[in-house]
């Protein structure tokens, strides 16, 4: 750890935990723990939290088509968590995106909430808040790229890419090719601009 | 945002925002649980000092669909003349514990009163004042009008204004809070407004409004405007000399079946209600599939969902629009 | 015996002058520092700037019927305040000042006061309805005198009802004072009509309503040789007009407020009722006309059209509000904020338009006359260079609806004399003076 301060050098404290081919090989063999747990992917539905959860619920439905042959827009969905947060109060107003629900639709369907990191698990709550008001689905389970620790709420993932022990003065940052222009996951010092998912 | 006013002072990015949240709310009214819990435990209050059931039961349902406390408090006849004043209604409501005051009064103003005074702390939503602004009509407008454009584009409404659109208001400008509203509101999102109305309902002084003003409604509609947007015409006017006759009015402002013909294939046509068949609008144009009357009406509860959770969640900013 | 010697005062702004005051009168007018008068209280007036006491043609005091909004006691406080030495009255009270008794009672309160002489306007016609002539003459030999008439509030619309007015009164050389406001035209009225107004959704006051209404009554004023004084004129079209009528040699005078030389209705976008005032605050146009026309002498004089409110009346949506602002104690230094420091008069120009012509058009006694020797001490020490920070909430009168509350205006009145009697001194009150008064 660099002891740059870091508002003159914000990036300098940023240490790669996660390379583009391991975060590849992780969601591929999440692909695989879902297949193995839906008994072949059927009456299977992967929703995305936006906004990195949906990049990487798309990538998990390719790889999952890939597997089992099933169309990946009949699995893929997306799942906006915004007018369900406990902190509405008291952050900004945010805009909330769309939520996206494959034609089926969730009712006894297999339900994988997919996001970047699970930390306190709030937005996880608010997601099983908001997925009750679209539905009744059979199972949900929860796929997360990092898991880093420091829960708030009793919520356990299903299938994690890896396990990040962090401090709490650190933030996990996931950055991905559709929204960063490249694939890598990176831990830095709280006092950075940009902090991270919940 | 901390109130929502007027639409003179809402900037083309904040106009965005509130509309591309009603496409979020929008999505949610055709849920089968049409119920979000974004403002549990928050409390708005419809203050109404003027009759109007169709925004109030819009701006009620909006807050509903929320989690939100709603409280109606028609306070028509109770103001001015009767005793209690807004001072005192405000700070009543204050004390109650409002977050959000949805108001409508005769009175041009009355919503910057009570941002403007140390009167109540709420959030303060203009659902109309006097002749001024009525706000979330002319933003369901332009929601209606963008979803519209963007359907005829092939792409999505989201993150786009009206740019290029050309949109006719015809009627009673002088006296209208919604020709106000949207003039500016679509002037800012990149429309061209053409008013059309008789001399005697344009205000002096329009001269400086952004957009074109026209007393003949045939030419307005030989332009080819993407919608036409009648305004309800009040029969009482012919009193003040505005207009000679209903029959007059009709012919020369009214949209008939004839004016109808001139509309290109893909116009549509407006209504922010309540229609009057026969004056200002026929029955042939307001049941033409060109109608989007209803879809105004559904989108204003979009719209309103919008600006209640814009104004009531997030850290209190120092000013909004 | 009561002396005073002013020392050193810039006479209407000229050279340093010594005035020694005795009882009433002003006996002595010498070179700066070269009189001595042992016994007399010696006043330092480097720097202040002499005037006869300021006489406003144009006062609401409310009273009788209006106490919760000013009364006789407090608008002349106020008026003294503002270096005031006389105020007319207008008719507006509750009953209406239409009959001898009401003119009196006014009066006789004025006397009491004893901080300004106190002239009641009469009203023009029965309960300011406009529809039957008041009793012209009897309040005008009544013990209050009155020689001004108006209605002010309400327009004397009605033609043949003005032009008889306007020939009554020639019998005791009398005045109408007319609140020139086409009512027709002006129905639901709230502001200015204009680019503001319309922006705004306020029901729009037409600048026509107000210059019609001035062009009729210059004619009839002609037609049958009477005198007219109209009441704040408020637009360049109403300046046009006088300008033609004075030109014709029309007996007519005129007044303006000085919140119409500042104010525009740009002010009114917030929709804030303390810039709701009738006639309405109009364009940066008319107030650089008007202004123009104080400096030609097409307007004659400052009137205040002081009009206190309680703050109920202010504290509500801007329909419902009440017309008027406060006005006494600000006249001055938005005089000299609007009229002297633009260069478009002098201190001897303010004599003549906040004193000498208002006392004559009104014919007030004893007021608006030379700083010289012999004439009645009634007068003003301003002090040119300091700077007011206004605040409604110390001001003497009961109404806190000034426009220009938080605004910094230049000058300050530091003294004034009215009668020879102190009724402020350094900025303040003088309390002694009413028992000084009611004692003598």
């Amino acid at each position: 750890m660099s002891n740059t301060p870091a508002d003159t050098a914000p990036f300098s404290a940023a240490r790669e935990v996660l390379t583009a081919a391991e975060i590849d090989r992780a969601l591929t063999r999440i692909a695989h723990e879902i297949v193995e747990t839906t008994k072949g992917g059927r009456d299977l539905v992967l929703l995305g939290i936006p906004s990195r959860g949906v990049h990487l619920a798309a990538r998990l439905a390719t790889k999952l088509e890939a597997i089992t042959g099933i169309p990946a827009r009949d699995m893929l969905g997306s799942l906006d968590v915004t007018l369900y947060r406990d902190d509405l109060r008291h952050s900004a107003a945010r805009t909330p995106a769309p939520t996206v629900v494959p034609p089926a639709g969730v009712d006894d369907m297999t339900v994988v909430l997919v996001d970047d990191v699970l930390f306190s698990g709030r937005t996880i709550r608010a997601a099983l808040d908001a997925l009750n008001d679209l539905g009744r689905p059979g199972i949900v389970r929860l796929a997360v790229l990092v898991d880093r620790g420091h829960r708030e709420l009793p919520i356990r993932a299903d299938h994690v890419g890896k396990n990040l022990p962090t401090s709490k003065h650190e933030s996990v940052r996931v950055e991905l090719s559709e929204s960063d222009g490249a694939d890598r996951v990176l831990i830095t010092d709280r006092t950075e601009p940009r902090g991270s998912a919940l | 945002m901390r109130h929502l006013l007027d639409t003179v002072h809402l900037s083309r990015e904040d106009a965005i925002r509130i509309l591309d949240v009603a496409e979020t709310m929008s999505d949610v009214s055709g849920r089968e649980v049409k119920k979000l819990p974004a403002l549990r435990g928050r409390t708005v209050v419809n203050l109404f000092f003027e009759d109007s059931t169709r925004t109030r039961i819009s701006f009620e349902a909006a807050a509903k669909r929320l989690s939100a406390d709603v409280i109606n408090f028609s306070a028509k006849g109770s103001s001015v003349s009767k005793g209690e004043s807004l001072k005192d209604t405000a700070q009543t409501l204050q004390a109650i514990g409002a977050d959000a005051v949805v108001i409508r009064h005769p009175a041009s103003g009355a919503a910057q009163r009570l941002a403007r005074t140390d009167w109540i702390d709420a959030a303060i939503v203009n659902a109309g004042d006097g002749t001024h602004a009525h706000p979330t009509q002319a933003l369901l407008d332009a929601l209606t009008l963008r979803r519209e454009l963007a359907a005829r584009a092939g792409v999505e409404p989201t993150g786009r204004g009206l740019d290029g659109a050309r949109v006719v208001i015809v009627g009673d400008v002088l006296h209208s809070r919604v020709a106000r509203s949207d003039v500016w509101l679509m002037h800012t999102l990149g429309a061209r407004v053409t008013l059309v109305a008789p001399p005697t309902l344009l205000p002096v002084g329009i001269e400086t409004w952004p957009c074109d003003v026209e007393y003949d409604l045939d030419n307005a509609l030989a332009t080819g405007p993407d919608a036409v947007m009648m305004l309800r015409v009040q029969a009482e006017r012919m009193h003040g000399a505005f207009f000679p006759s209903v029959a007059e009015y009709s012919r020369r402002w009214g949209l008939n079946e004839a004016r109808l013909g001139l509309l290109t294939p893909e116009a549509i046509i407006m209504h922010p209600g309540p229609m009057n068949r026969g004056l200002e609008i026929s029955a042939a144009a307001a049941d033409s599939p060109r109608s989007r009357v209803l879809a105004q009406v559904a989108n204003g509860v979009a719209v309103r969902m919008a600006v209640l959770y814009l104004v009531l969640s997030g850290a209190p900013s120092t000013e909004g629009a | 015996m009561s002396a005073y010697l002013i020392r050193n005062a810039a006479l209407l702004g000229e050279e340093p002058t010594d005035l020694l005051l005795v009882d009433g009168i002003i006996t002595t007018v010498a070179a700066g520092g070269s009189l001595e008068a042992p016994g007399a209280e010696v006043i330092d007036a480097v720097g202040l700037v002499a005037l006869p006491g300021l006489v406003d043609p144009h006062t609401h005091l409310r009273e009788p019927g209006r106490e919760d909004a000013e009364t006789v006691e407090t608008g002349t406080r106020a008026a003294a305040k503002g270096g005031y030495t006389a105020v007319a009255a207008m008719a507006n009270s509750l009953p209406v000042a239409d009959t001898a008794g009401v003119v009196e009672q006014v009066w006789g309160l004025g006397r009491e006061s004893g901080w300004v002489d106190v002239h009641p306007v009469g009203a023009v016609t029965v309960g300011l309805e406009g529809k039957a002539l008041a009793e012209l003459g009897a309040m005008a030999e009544s013990r209050a005198q009155v020689r001004m008439f108006s209605d002010d509030g309400h327009c004397v619309s009605d033609p043949v009802l003005m032009r008889r007015a306007l020939e009554y009164v020639k019998a005791y050389d009398g005045v109408v004072a007319q609140h020139a406001q086409e009512p027709r035209l002006t129905e639901g009225a709230q502001m200015n009509e204009g680019i503001v107004s319309a922006e705004l959704g306020l029901p729009g006051w037409p600048a026509v309503a107000e210059e019609a209404i001035i062009a009729r009554d210059v004619l009839l004023t002609e037609h049958v040789g009477s005198r007219l004084h109209v009441c704040h004129v408020s637009t360049a079209g109403s300046v046009e007009i006088l300008r033609w009528a004075k030109a014709r040699g029309v007996n007519v005078t005129a007044e303006v407020t000085p919140h119409h030389l500042l104010l525009t209705d740009e002010l009114v976008r917030e929709y804030d009722p303390v810039y709701k005032v009738n006639p309405p605050l109009r364009t940066a146009a008319d107030v650089e006309a008007l202004r123009a026309a104080v400096a030609d002498g097409t307007i004659d004089c400052i009137g205040t059209d002081h009009a206190p409110h309680p703050t109920e009346a202010k504290e509500c949506e801007w329909a419902a509000a009440a017309m008027g602002m406060t006005g006494l104690e600000t006249a001055l230094p938005v005089v000299q904020h609007a009229l002297v420091e633009t260069g478009l008069i002098t201190w001897a120009d303010v004599a003549r338009i906040m004193s000498a012509t208002p006392a004559t058009i009104a014919r007030m006694e004893g007021q608006g006359r030379p700083l010289a020797e012999g004439e009645p001490a009634n007068l003003t020490l301003v002090d040119p260079a300091a700077t007011t920070i206004v605040n409604p909430d110390t001001h003497a009168t009961k109404g806190r609806n000034s426009p220009y509350r938080g605004m910094s205006l230049p000058g300050a009145v530091r003294h004034v004399f009215f009668q020879g009697k102190q009724t402020v001194r350094a900025g303040e009150l003088v309390h002694s003076s009413t028992a000084a008064k009611a004692e003598a």
